[in-house]
């Protein structure tokens, strides 16, 4: 069994209307190798499903985002994302599911369990259920009767996660401190590509090491080779997120021009042409965890 | 107290901060930004040490982590609080989080989301993150660090993202009872919604602060606590730890210009 194949590969496996996840959790081990693949590509129309970094932000001035659902959108180092807000401000987003980190949790463990929903008091008496009137309420058949909010399974179509490392047949490691959502992501969806930092034959694990795996591989569709493949985001426990990169991607957002000078420079180029414009590999890979 | 200013507002603030998480038992305290962060901190090394806290990523720790670059502090853990499980603490309601919204209404609703027309906002700002499930379930304290009419507006926040004491809001059967608002900490004064009906007090005043200035940079009535105050100067103790737990003097840059703490009187 070798489940490897090429970012270009797994973005191929993409059709126009598609809902698609990303893993991760803002600026940190988001898929961007891949998100640099799918930028390159002709696909549209996409329903994007994050915990919102420069995926969104970059997917969106891209023209590539027909609806996006989401909980917030940040770069942390720089709050605002700096191009999902200037599409939003620009009226170019219109079509939005806005969700609490928590029922967006819920809406991915519904479609991993096969469930239509689960109920939660997350997201009642706010606008949330005002501008996503599809979202339902439900009550409680046992005495209690109360009231809770029906969050609908967030099924996608295709999931794309970023790890440490990964082996040919699909078993996966997170060894940062934070697994964040990705097995979610990784069960709610029909098809899902991981890519990682360190492809192996196949894993010979110790038992501590093993408990950094946190979905199956019957789960994983593809695994991609992309070494420093989550820059300009973080990659706990190998490097830290780029904030110089994040300085000049944010400043293309206040250009004249700036989305297409951006892709000149870092989209439509090889991996290895990207590692170079931003350093080169060794300091990729040296960028420091950020300390809190 | 002598006449000399020897504490900075940002240290007044952190001191009044730390007062919301005294006497809530074993939480989650989480304060989101320097002046909260602290606050919390100082609050579980002075009067509330059964608090938790993590190291604002992914580890519960039991001393509080000076903040910043950490030089040859090393952090020890107790224990982990992963995002996933941070959410569990939500729901299960054991947890007080003090945060800073963009805005602020006489209900204490809250918006972290869109200022302006939802569709096409003014400013797009970060989503409603966790502010729908936090305010809901456990208790909140908000931190202002510019107290002014755009942040506590005249009606409803634009976006209501996290929940507030607005009746029309609740549909029938749904459960308020888990959740309640307790401190608004501003670089003017400290409030409460314990007035009749949850109605906005000022419980203290910061030095040479007048209750008709906050009310002049409040979009909606305010009313007086009975025992309204001015807001407590803290200690040397209190700055003594404060000192240790922000050796890169972040606290100087979290508000603007850095103000003494106690106000320079205005020229007559």
């Amino acid at each position: 069994m070798n489940k490897q194949l090429t970012a270009a590969d797994a973005v191929a496996q993409l059709r126009d209307g598609m809902t698609v996840g990303f893993g991760g959790w803002g600026p940190r081990r988001k898929p961007m190798a891949i998100v640099r693949e799918i930028l390159r590509s002709d696909v549209k129309d996409l329903t994007v499903v994050a915990y919102g970094g420069p995926e969104v932000g970059m997917l969106c001035a891209a023209g590539k985002v027909k609806k996006l659902v989401f909980g917030f959108a940040t770069l942390d180092a720089i709050p605002l994302e700096p191009w999902y807000r200037k599409c939003r401000e620009a009226g170019q987003l219109t079509e939005l599911m806005e969700l609490d980190e928590g029922m967006f949790e819920w809406g991915l463990r519904a479609a991993g369990m096969r469930l239509p929903f689960l109920p939660t008091r997350c997201g009642l008496a706010t606008d949330v259920l005002t501008h996503s009137p599809e979202l339902k309420t439900v009550q409680s058949p046992y005495a209690d009767g109360e009231v809770l909010l029906a969050m609908p399974a967030l099924n996608l179509d295709v999931a794309f996660l970023h790890v440490n490392d990964a082996d040919r047949l699909g078993n996966t490691l997170v060894t940062g401190p934070d697994p964040y959502f990705d097995h979610l992501f990784a069960r709610a969806a029909q098809q899902c590509f991981v890519s990682c930092e360190r492809l192996h034959e196949r894993f010979a694990l110790t038992a501590e090491q093993a408990r950094n795996n946190t979905f199956e591989r019957y789960l994983v569709t593809g695994v991609v080779h992309a070494p420093l493949g989550a820059h300009p985001t973080s990659c706990p426990s190998d490097y830290g997120w780029d904030m110089s990169h994040f300085k000049r991607y944010a400043a293309s957002a206040a250009e004249e021009g700036g989305w297409q000078a951006y892709v000149d420079e870092f989209v439509n180029v090889s991996e290895s042409a990207y590692q170079e414009k931003n350093g080169g590999a060794e300091r990729l890979g040296k960028l420091p965890l950020p300390v809190f | 107290m002598t006449d000399t200013c020897d504490f900075t507002l940002a240290e007044l603030l952190i001191v009044a901060a730390s007062e919301a998480w005294r006497g809530n038992g074993e939480v989650l305290a989480s304060g989101l930004g320097v002046i909260p962060r602290l606050g919390a901190s100082l609050a579980k090394l002075t009067h509330s040490p059964e608090l938790l806290m993590t190291d604002s990523e992914a580890f519960l720790v039991e001393e509080p982590i000076p903040l910043g670059p950490r030089g040859d502090y090393v952090p020890k853990y107790s224990g982990c609080m992963s995002f996933e499980r941070v959410f569990e603490c939500v729901w299960g309601g054991r947890r007080h989080a003090m945060i800073g919204p963009t805005q602020v209404d006489r209900w204490g609703q809250t918006n972290l989301s869109a200022v302006g027309d939802y569709r096409q906002p003014k400013i797009a700002m970060l989503g409603v993150r966790g502010l729908p499930g936090n305010s809901i379930n456990h208790i909140n304290s908000f931190f202002i660090p510019s107290h002014n009419k755009r942040v506590f507006v005249a009606g409803e926040v634009d976006m209501v993202s996290g929940v507030g004491f607005k009746a029309e809001r609740w549909e029938q059967g749904v459960r308020r009872d888990l959740m309640d608002i307790r401190r608004v900490v501003t670089d003017l004064c400290v409030m409460d919604f314990e007035g009749p009906d949850r109605a906005v007090r000022v419980r203290s005043l910061h030095p040479g602060v007048t209750f008709e200035e906050v009310q002049d940079n409040t979009g909606f009535p305010l009313l007086k606590a009975d025992d309204m105050g001015e807001t407590a100067h803290p200690t040397a103790e209190q700055l003594a730890i404060i000192r240790r737990l922000d050796p890169h003097d972040l606290r100087a840059s979290a508000l603007k210009g850095n103000p003494p703490g106690i106000r320079a009187a205005t020229p007559a």
